[in-house]
């Protein structure tokens, strides 16, 4: 909730690191620990820092005569609000049928290779690398200097 | 055991608290913070499913990791995009970038 409620752009960004530790707690709670460590790396040590790295890159919003908000921050939080709330709502009538019984060993720890030989995700594999060399090649071209 | 309502209603606020930074922050650093924390409430939802409704499938695990390499791309670009237009405005904040008003 600090996240987005802080005026400064680092605090909100420490903020974000710790509630992206609480989802990684959250996985190791689901019997995933996979991909808690995946998002240890990938966010608590990747995407973070690029943040807090982006915030000193930019040391504009420090000063405190600037809003933090824009002028329909009273429409955002209605319209948020009115989501959780319907969200909530349809989570709470629903009647899960949920399958009790502890996690199979073979589905907690996936090795790469069952992904890809038996469960057929062999083309989301290969497309990924694609994604990442091509958004890594983008940023690069737009940082550059002209 | 935890219920899967709690997982499911945390998920949702968490995916409301992103969605006001996304719509009520001015600063783009700020908004793509909000993105980052409604990718993490989708995931919640998804391992909270995995692990109550379909414990034996890796179906969903392999969905979350997808979206890891999705967001890690997404986040590179807006900080790209950000930066530069940090180096050629001055401003970090979205609707200052009117260079296609003539």
């Amino acid at each position: 909730m600090l996240v987005v409620t802080r005026r400064n752009v680092f605090h909100a960004a420490l903020f974000l690191i710790l509630s992206l530790v609480g989802v990684a707690g959250l996985y190791v709670l689901l019997e995933a620990p996979l991909l808690a460590a995946v998002q240890l790396f990938i966010y608590v040590g990747g995407i973070a820092s690029l943040i807090t790295f982006a915030v000193t890159l930019t040391r504009d919003m420090m000063n405190p005569n600037v809003a933090g908000r824009n002028r329909q921050w009273w429409a955002a939080a209605l319209v948020a609000g009115a989501l959780c709330g319907v969200l909530g709502l349809a989570v709470m009538h629903h009647d899960w049928e949920t399958t009790p019984g502890p996690v199979p060993e073979h589905s907690i720890t996936i090795p790469s290779t069952t992904l890809v030989k038996s469960e057929g995700f062999a083309l989301p594999f290969e497309v990924t690398p694609v994604l990442l060399l091509v958004a890594l090649i983008g940023a690069v071209t737009i940082v550059r200097e002209r | 055991m935890i219920p899967l309502e709690w997982y499911l209603i945390l998920a949702a606020a968490l995916f409301c608290v992103g969605a006001y930074g996304v719509l009520s922050r001015r600063n783009g650093i700020a908004i793509l913070m909000g993105i980052e924390l409604m990718l993490n409430a989708t995931n919640i939802n998804l391992v909270a499913f995995r692990h109550y409704l379909q414990p034996a499938a890796a179906t969903g695990q392999a969905f979350v990791l997808s979206v890891y390499a999705v967001a890690a791309a997404e986040t590179v670009v807006g900080l790209a995009l950000i930066v530069t237009l940090w180096r050629t405005h001055d401003t970090v904040v979205p609707e200052d970038a009117d260079l296609l008003k003539g």
